[in-house]
């Protein structure tokens, strides 16, 4: 167990090392690659609590598509630093005010989880199922069974937010000439070409 | 085996040196292979141009890959005034390590893998979307234009075809009941009728061809775009861009750069020879293996997986011969409007297939 705790410590630390050089990071590119860094410790975290299937879905998601997309949009930015730095004194007691409401949050999070709260009267099917049930199958038969409706509503929030992302940016735009592969395809030299007669010196006179 | 040596490789000590063993051997012949891989990659390609290719070094050329590695070694590296210096080393360096760190659960003899773990095929998944961060890091931090545009042309192209790769592996894992690659080729077992290219699992499966075969077809193209491999190269075109995201790059970081991506050709390859080919089984029945030592047997498997592995890089090379660039537009086009909707039906039809027949 000796690997395990080197591993943790070091994940652990990784993980709050990089969170903070998050928010004191000058250039936000390096802000931005740092989270990725946390949400990768995380991600090990995962691993060694036994949910791989878990690690590697925060990997394939958070890491692989919407930290790439963070990184896309802050590289395309021009952030003027002079700026940003501005308001720092004014937003401090605000930044404040959040920052010890989350910190309170999560230390009551964290004392609940630690005894266990209200999942400690009933035990979670993880903890009594058989040892030889895969992550993925623990979550599938959990998620498509008791709790298929909320799963169907997660699904059905993020279709009306891709709409909704659809009809906000879709504009028709008149006189656009726009490639149809389909008449490419089939064009033969029949539909795509004739032969004219032409005689010398008069031109097609079209 | 005496039980004191079997005790030493269950400590933490043992295991770790065991681990460390197993690790170089891969990477060293792994390593190995992509310098032939590479030399074989210049000859297809100037074999389709009716050149020679390099015949220099060695016999017929064989050892220009090493020439090529000694020069780029001591060669000086240049880091333009403008760049990001931590950022500009760093690029390379993940690029080559997530490359090689994906070989870790790449089964390529029975019972011949470095981590056998449950989600082996998700690890896969996420090694390799994580591959583009060496690109557009690269990109970034060279502070320059072209590479600027390479890198963005790399992430958006990257995502758009991770996307089809990751239904296509969804209906491979719905077939094999499971994320592990070993379990995955297992079940292939028995002769190539039964490989998840031709449904997995001879009479009962057969009608999933019409599914899979076009599903293996999505996965190798999907592969050339994830590889950035012509005709999807355009974060390097070297016609607009002239290296994309290694322009300001050169001698060991640009060889880091170059290695990590063969190294992804060959592990897309391998890849495709796992989720559709079989893996290590032979295509006929292995029925003869009973009688034959452990040792030949995984020599067997191991001929078989790089034999399927060197026919579909034969088939990346033949591409990148023979195939004029994607527009930019068309590339998007065929990743969003053409795979995506095609591998999902086949998502749909193969979960459907799997519940009712």
């Amino acid at each position: 167990m000796a690997l395990q705790a080197i591993a943790f410590y070091l994940l652990a630390a990784v993980t709050v090392l990089a969170g903070f050089a998050v928010v004191s990071a000058r250039n936000p590119v390096h802000s931005v690659l740092w989270l990725i860094l946390s949400f990768f410790s995380a991600a090990g975290l995962f691993v060694l609590l036994g949910a791989e299937f878990l690690a590697m879905l925060l990997v394939v998601v958070y890491v692989g598509a919407v930290a790439v997309l963070f990184l896309f949009v802050v590289m395309m930015l021009d952030v003027d630093f002079a700026a940003l730095r501005q308001g720092f004194a004014r937003y401090l007691p605000l930044g404040l005010v959040v920052a010890g409401i989350l910190v309170a949050e999560m230390v009551m999070v964290s004392t609940t989880v630690a005894t266990r709260g209200a999942a400690a009267a009933n035990d979670t099917p993880n903890a009594s199922g058989a040892v030889d049930v895969t992550n993925a199958e623990a979550i599938g038969r959990v998620l498509y069974t008791d709790y298929v409706y909320f799963f169907q509503a997660a699904g059905l929030v993020l279709l009306v937010a891709m709409i909704g992302a659809i009809v906000l940016t879709l504009r028709h735009k008149p006189g656009v000439r726009r490639q149809v592969m389909m008449d490419q395809v089939l064009r033969t030299p029949k539909t795509g070409m004739r032969i004219l007669d032409l005689k010398p010196g008069k031109g097609i006179g079209e | 085996m005496e039980p004191a040596t079997q005790s030493f490789w269950a400590t933490p000590v043992g295991w770790t040196i065991g681990t460390v063993a197993h690790i170089l051997a891969i990477t060293v012949v792994l390593l190995l292979c992509i310098a032939f891989i590479i030399y074989g990659d210049r000859k297809i390609f100037a074999g389709a141009q009716m050149r020679k290719g390099p015949n220099v070094v060695g016999p017929f050329g064989l050892l220009q890959s090493f020439a090529d590695l000694g020069k780029f070694l001591i060669k000086e590296l240049i880091i333009p005034a403008g760049a990001d210096k931590a950022v500009f080393l760093l690029a390379p360096i993940i690029s080559v390590t997530l490359a090689l760190g994906a070989w870790a659960v790449m089964p390529v003899a029975p019972n011949w893998v470095v981590s056998d773990i449950n989600v082996g095929i998700l690890y896969l998944f996420a090694v390799s979307s994580l591959g583009v961060y060496g690109i557009i890091m690269g990109g970034w931090a060279s502070n320059s234009k072209y590479p600027f545009l390479g890198s963005l042309r790399s992430a958006a192209q990257m995502v758009s075809y991770e996307v089809s790769i990751g239904f296509v592996i969804v209906t491979v894992i719905l077939l094999a009941g499971s994320m592990n690659l070993t379990a995955i080729t297992q079940q292939q077992a028995g002769g190539f009728w039964n490989w998840n290219m031709f449904g997995g699992g001879f009479p009962h499966n057969l009608p999933l061809i019409l599914v899979m075969f076009p599903m293996g077809v999505i996965f190798f193209i999907s592969s050339l775009a994830e590889t950035n491999r012509p005709p999807f190269d355009l974060p390097e075109a070297e016609s607009e861009l002239v290296a994309g995201y290694a322009v300001e790059y050169g001698s060991t970081p640009y060889m880091l750069f170059y290695l990590a991506e063969t190294a992804n050709i060959v592990l897309m390859s391998g890849l495709m020879a796992v989720l559709f080919l079989g893996g290590w089984h032979a295509p006929w029945p292995e029925d003869y293996l009973a009688t034959w030592p452990a040792v030949l047997v995984s020599l067997h498997g191991l001929f078989f997986y790089m034999a399927k592995t060197f026919f579909v890089f034969f088939m990346n090379a033949m591409v990148r011969a023979i195939t004029p660039r994607y527009r930019y537009d068309q590339l998007m086009r065929l990743g969003w409007k053409i795979f995506l909707p095609t591998s999902l039906v086949a998502v749909a039809l193969v979960a459907g297939w799997r519940v009712y027949a």
